[in-house]
């Protein structure tokens, strides 16, 4: 992401400096003096390495498990309210299966994904309360969440009895210990300065685990559970989003079929312009 | 003059359509101001890629306002409310999404069209005598499109909106003696609050919009009373044919609007790949930490403006403090943009264009492209993006020493101006236009 925005940006720079040469030359001095400065801007990106997350945002069967698990997993705490259980008709399910399968807490699909837990009562649980998930993948990205619900490791110190090396001492136990089963951080003390509290940085790339109670789930179906849910969340986000790409083509094809004639019309009328 | 005198409108090619408009020009200026404008307003033929930025700018404001209104239709500008009611927006109002997604885009859009239609005058030298005053207002509707923008952007009621507004808010509180009222003053409140939200939502929709389209009026007023600069940087005013009709003009429509349409189109292609593709532009056009509610308890990390705005943003931070106060950089930061209000004055070059003109304007307008850039990019980045130095230069921040050395010649480039621009070797400028 970052180097598209960084590849765009240049463009940008070329495309407003085009008929001046000797603009050129200053949209190439720019670049060339980030790309001397930047190899430090690189090596401190290396510290919060992401794991990239397998997500396809059109597979529906994705989604639908990755509905589920959120169901059953995170909606016990965190809510998500500004989604609507119908809206879910979308992915593909009826409504008698978003309420049989899925609503826990309310009967009318009409209602939001709230959960019962007050604010209030969550900071004296958990010590924080847990955000709302509407938007999380947003403003997280599906890499970091995917890398987080996979970094959960006992740790007898935290009073949850569970520690993130992507965010340290986080209040937030692991929510599917039972699918992935206990695992313990072994290196920790010599990886403990790569971590950032905050959550914005965590040396996931170099750290190994190692498993004390296996879950229900082996690594590689844990692994899969977790990207249907981050495919889900990406999905709660921004639900029109697939839709927005649709519209765009035809937008785009529109505006490509006017370009020529456009051109041709501004020819016409120019033709006695000398 | 009496309604009776007026002649007839004819030629549309219908007696009723005739009639219609001849009954409206005998109550309303409506042919005189159509030819004053358009039909026989004559610009210079030699227009080039520059100056389509002008027209897509006032494209950019008409969907401004346009998405702005449906997006009032359903925000809630209350602190409780606010962040829920653009989501409201993004998920529930029927297009909605798209809406939200042109005017996101559109700010950004709008400060693009700017700073290129501002390059273009500094390019050609369209800012000077008898321009003046066209710059003026063009640079006061600039200073307005920052405060609009500003306004804006807190309504989402992000952390971003929050602390971004605390960040710009308490810039004002570093000025000496009025200070800490003034920032009072601004916020209606003692820390950024609904009072706060209510007073930026009605700035936003109402006062600065009002007063951006009367400068917009009087931009194009006064462009239409002095008459288009071109990229010879000479006036096509002084040579005429018979009928009084510059020989290089020609009616601004139907040629340039012809032109424009083209223009148009190619940035509509432009628009709606970010729209539909790309609304969040990688975090710069949307940032990703605004999609967080708004926590007044939880300071973010990095704290950064909107890209428009981290050229000044990074003089901000360039400038140290004196006596423990942020002033000299808020004094700074000021003078950067006001400074600009000074250029038809600073410029005292023998030609306009920098077609003809010589080395030194070019290195100078070259360098200040590039610092403006460097600024731009630094401004959205912590401090520590390009590191420490090491050495002997010890643990000082690259950035901070860049930005520093690009704050020089960024003043430098005005300050200078009134020298170089004169001693400049110029080449004669042609009689009549090129292309």
């Amino acid at each position: 992401m970052k180097n598209l925005s960084a590849l765009l940006r240049a463009a940008l720079a070329l495309l407003s400096v085009s008929p001046a040469a000797l603009l050129a030359s200053s949209a190439l001095l720019f670049a060339a003096s980030a790309a001397l400065l930047s190899p430090t801007a690189k090596a401190s990106e290396a510290g919060r390495r992401l794991d990239s997350a397998p997500i396809k945002p059109t597979d529906v069967v994705s989604l639908q498990a990755g509905a589920r698990t959120f169901a059953n997993y995170c909606l016990n705490c965190h809510s998500a309210s500004l989604m609507r259980w119908n809206r879910l008709l979308e992915l593909g399910l009826t409504e008698s299966q978003i309420k049989d399968n899925l609503m826990f807490g309310s009967d009318k699909v009409g209602d939001l994904m709230t959960v019962a837990m007050t604010r209030k009562e969550a900071r004296e649980w958990f010590g924080a309360a847990p955000p709302d998930l509407s938007v999380i993948a947003r403003s997280r990205g599906a890499d970091w969440l995917y890398t987080y619900l996979r970094s959960f490791y006992r740790d007898p110190v935290r009073p949850s009895g569970w520690n993130n090396a992507l965010y340290e001492n986080v209040a937030m136990p692991n929510p599917m210990w039972q699918l992935q089963g206990e695992r313990v951080r072994v290196e920790r003390a010599a990886l403990r300065g790569a971590a950032e509290a905050g959550g914005h940085a965590g040396a996931a790339k170099t750290i190994k685990y190692e498993t004390v109670r296996p879950g229900t789930l082996n690594p590689v179906q844990y692994d899969e559970t977790v990207r249907d849910l981050v495919n889900f969340l990406v999905y709660v986000g921004e639900p029109a989003a697939i839709t927005r790409k649709q519209i765009g083509v035809f937008a785009l094809l529109y505006l490509l079929a006017m370009w020529p004639l456009a051109w041709l019309l501004k020819r016409e009328f120019w033709k006695d312009v000398h | 003059m009496a309604a009776a005198e007026k002649p007839p409108v004819t030629g549309t090619g219908s007696t009723a359509l005739d009639g219609l408009l001849t009954w409206i020009d005998q109550r309303f200026p409506l042919i005189s101001t159509w030819k004053a404008h358009l039909t026989e307003y004559y610009a210079p033929k030699n227009f080039n890629f520059w100056y389509y930025f002008g027209s897509l700018a006032l494209l950019v404001l008409a969907i401004q306002i346009v998405s702005g209104i449906f997006l009032t239709m359903n925000y809630k500008p209350d602190a409780n409310l606010a962040f829920a009611s653009v989501e409201y927006i993004m998920r529930e109002v029927p297009g909605g999404w798209i809406i939200r997604y042109m005017h996101s885009t559109g700010a950004s859009a709008f400060f693009i069209c700017v700073y290129l239609h501002m390059f273009r005058a500094l390019l050609y030298g369209s800012y000077r005598a008898p321009r003046e005053l066209l710059w003026i207002f063009g640079m006061l509707i600039y200073l307005c499109l920052m405060g609009e923008a500003f306004f804006g952007y807190l309504l989402p009621w992000g952390q971003m909106s929050y602390w971004g507004a605390q960040v710009i808010i308490n810039l004002f509180s570093a000025i000496p003696l009025i200070g800490p009222d003034l920032s009072l003053w601004i916020r209606g409140d003692y820390v950024i609050s609904d009072a706060t939200l209510n007073r930026f939502f009605a700035l936003h929709v109402i006062a600065i919009p009002l007063l951006l389209l009367g400068l917009v009026v009087a931009h194009l007023l006064a462009l239409h009373e002095v008459g288009s600069n071109n990229p010879d940087g000479i006036e096509i005013a002084k040579r005429k044919d018979a009928k009084g009709i510059p020989l290089d003009g020609i009616p601004f429509h139907p040629y340039y609007t012809v032109k424009d349409i083209l223009g148009v189109v190619v940035f509509m292609l432009v628009f709606v790949v970010v729209v539909f593709f790309a609304p969040e532009m990688g975090g710069y056009f949307l940032e990703y930490n605004n999609f967080v509610p708004a926590d007044p308890l939880q300071t973010p990390a990095h704290i950064a403006p909107v890209w428009y705005f981290t050229p000044y943003y990074s003089i901000l931070r360039a400038v140290p403090p004196l006596f423990n106060s942020q002033f000299p950089g808020v004094v700074a930061m000021g003078v950067s943009v006001m400074i600009l209000f000074l250029l038809p004055w600073l410029d005292r070059g023998a030609v306009k264009s920098i077609r003809y003109r010589g080395i030194y304007f070019k290195v100078a307008l070259t360098a200040f492209v590039i610092v403006f850039l460097v600024l731009g990019y630094l401004g959205t980045e912590p401090i520590t993006v390009w590191g420490q130095f090491g050495g002997w230069l010890g643990d000082a921040d690259r950035a901070t020493v860049i930005s520093r050395i690009c704050t020089v010649i960024y003043f430098l480039f005005f300050i200078l101006m009134p020298w170089y621009t004169k001693v400049d070797k110029t080449k004669p400028e042609p009689a009549r236009v090129t292309h």
